[in-house]
């Protein structure tokens, strides 16, 4: 042993190293046979099995729309600008009876952060943010989701917080 | 001897002997390598229960398919070779270190001897009559393989991993080899076969009236097979994984296949000389040696009993294995002086010692002329499990494998430098702070 290392003087029981390790045996042993057999719950077999995901859970878009098909966003530009990560890009159009709608609207999934601000400032309750989170794609550019493939998302959209029920009651 | 009673049984001779010696080799052979391959998979099962996962459960039922498919994988794997290394002896590592794990399978009786229409088999492959000390050399050589492994990586890692294997075999070697004295100077042979016979003619596994040396025994398989907590030549945390870091692909799955099988073989070695080997406990039935002389030794044998024998083998095997992985994934590593201290200042002079007492125990037996049996038995114990507590007393008592500082105690100890770095610069310093505890 080099110097300057102090060997303390301590009782048998604390500094037996028979007596604990037949400790840590039985205890890893214990845990062994309470799991033998695959039998642990603790672990959650993630592709068979999914957790159950919170209604305020914020995940993929979800663009709604009426019911003849078009989308319920009427390009007033409010997500692109409160956007903190600014991954929203918008491009308005008008119509011949002066209704605007998006010509482009695009939602870069991979630079989102998923704060719901989006959502939370939609004056028409057009764009949401959703209970869902498996997005993986193969290449960058496929994170980016056109109005097309907003609009066909199916999983429901998230709950916002309600200030006057904060737990959800 | 209930030889006069039973029908006389010759062993199988000329090309019986010889088709029966080949059917045993091909049949163990892939039973052993089938039972390593599990093994992976069983401790990978065993770790994953003790941390309260599942572990592989993907590949066949309950991942049971899992070593096959991670086979396959080594096999298609890329190997890459170091710029450095020393091509030749670099290849010829992996196979130095699992030709002797492989080898070691021969001389291990396995089950009681069967007999057949064209004589009784022995089950064993090889009944050397210097059976344990070709197994003893033989696991010896695997060394060779890791040191070479080491050296002929051009890596420092890797290099310090093969020095360290090759100090801790010597060290561990010389404690193994004085425990199983004791079992020689007992059995009066070291033929594996003849072992397993004294125990059952002792109505007493060696385990306890030779408990010192089963202790000892147990520990220096631990040092030997470079499992946790002796796992210092791979130490993950240190050396990357020691001498196995440049090796990839089938290279490193046969350093991983060697260690299983230096684990198979040591846990059938320790059933086989202080568990009784294939003897069933209690029943008597199936006490029997073989030829000797012409004339058969002990009970008949039957094919029930060969295959009942065997599953006690096995069943005794296995406990041995999970003991192994049970303390692989408890006990931390030791640190390296703490190895040496233990295999230098504990085991070698108590393994000397219980030597020296069990030598004179056997004589004074001899001497008063005890008839072999429990009586035997009992003298040893009573020698035996006393030396046992001894052992475990000084091994608690001396801080060899103990940490060093408690919170408190460290505390203080920094207080009296601080005092006296204080006292130097003379600055008043209160004489007793009061200090949380």
């Amino acid at each position: 042993m080099s110097i300057n290392v102090k060997v303390m003087k301590r009782p048998a029981g604390k500094s037996s190293y028979v007596r604990a390790t037949l400790k840590g045996m039985a205890l890893t042993f214990r845990h062994m046979a309470r799991s033998a057999g695959d039998r642990s719950e603790l672990t959650i077999q993630y592709p068979d099995q999914k957790k159950e995901l919170s209604p305020r859970w914020r995940g993929t878009h979800v663009m709604e729309k009426h019911d003849d098909g078009r989308p319920k966003c009427v390009a007033c530009g409010l997500c692109p600008t409160i956007c903190p990560a600014n991954c929203i890009k918008l491009v308005p159009g008008e119509d011949d009876q002066g209704n605007r709608y998006p010509i482009v609207y695009e939602i870069d999934e991979f630079r989102c952060i998923f704060c719901g601000m989006c959502q939370e400032v939609c004056p028409v309750e057009a764009i949401h943010v959703g209970n869902h989170y498996e997005n993986a794609e193969y290449t960058r550019h496929n994170f980016v989701y056109d109005l097309d493939r907003l609009m066909a998302q199916t999983h429901p959209a998230t709950l916002l917080w309600d200030p006057s029920d904060p737990a959800g009651e | 001897m209930q030889a006069a009673s039973i029908p006389t049984f010759h062993e199988v001779a000329g090309d019986a002997f010889v088709i029966a010696s080949i059917i045993k080799v091909l049949v163990v052979f892939v039973v052993v390598l089938v039972i390593v391959a599990m093994l992976t998979l069983m401790e990978r099962k065993v770790s994953a229960w003790m941390q309260d996962r599942l572990g592989p459960n993907r590949v066949g039922p309950g991942g049971l398919l899992q070593p096959a498919a991670d086979g396959l994988k080594n096999i298609l794997k890329e190997e890459t070779n170091p710029a450095e290394a020393n091509r030749v002896f670099f290849t010829l590592a992996p196979m130095l270190s699992i030709t002797p794990a492989m080898i070691t399978f021969a001389v291990i009786p396995f089950a009681s001897p069967l007999p057949t229409r064209w004589g009784v088999v022995p089950m064993i492959l090889a009944d050397l009559p210097v059976g344990i000390l070709f197994l003893l050399a033989f696991s010896s050589l695997g060394v060779y393989g890791i040191v070479i492994a080491g050296w002929a990586s051009f890596n420092k890692y890797a290099l310090l991993g093969g020095l360290r294997a090759g100090a801790q075999m010597i060290s561990y070697e010389i404690a193994l080899g004085l425990s199983l004295m004791s079992v020689f100077m007992v059995a009066g042979n070291v033929s594996l076969s003849e072992i397993v016979w004294k125990q059952q003619q002792m109505h007493m596994w060696f385990a306890v009236p030779l408990a010192v040396s089963f202790f000892f025994f147990w520990i220096s398989c631990f040092a030997e097979t470079n499992r946790l907590p002796f796992d210092l030549p791979e130490a993950e945390s240190e050396l990357v994984t020691g001498y196995h870091t440049e090796y990839s692909a089938m290279k490193f799955s046969m350093f991983f296949i060697a260690e299983y099988a230096h684990v198979l073989t040591v846990s059938m070695l320790m059933a086989t000389l202080f568990l009784g080997g294939w003897d069933i406990p209690v029943w008597q039935g199936d006490n029997m040696l073989g030829v000797a002389n012409g004339a058969w030794i002990g009970h008949a044998p039957h094919v029930w009993i060969t295959l009942l024998t065997f599953l006690a083998f096995c069943a005794k095997t296995f406990f041995f294995i999970l003991v192994f992985m049970l303390v692989r994934w408890t006990v931390p590593r030791f640190r390296y002086d703490q190895v040496m201290d233990l295999g230098w200042k504990i085991m070698l002079p108590a393994a000397l010692f219980a030597v020296v007492v069990t030598a004179a125990t056997v004589l004074a037996l001899d001497s008063f002329a005890v008839e072999y049996g429990w009586k035997w038995a009992v003298g040893l114990s009573a020698v035996n499990l006393p030396m046992l507590a001894g052992v475990i007393w000084v091994m608690d008592k001396g801080h060899t494998l103990t940490g060093s500082g408690a919170p408190d105690e460290k505390r203080r100890v920094a207080r009296e430098h601080a005092r006296a770095r204080a006292q130097t610069r003379r600055m008043a310093v209160p004489a007793n702070p009061t200090v949380p505890r």
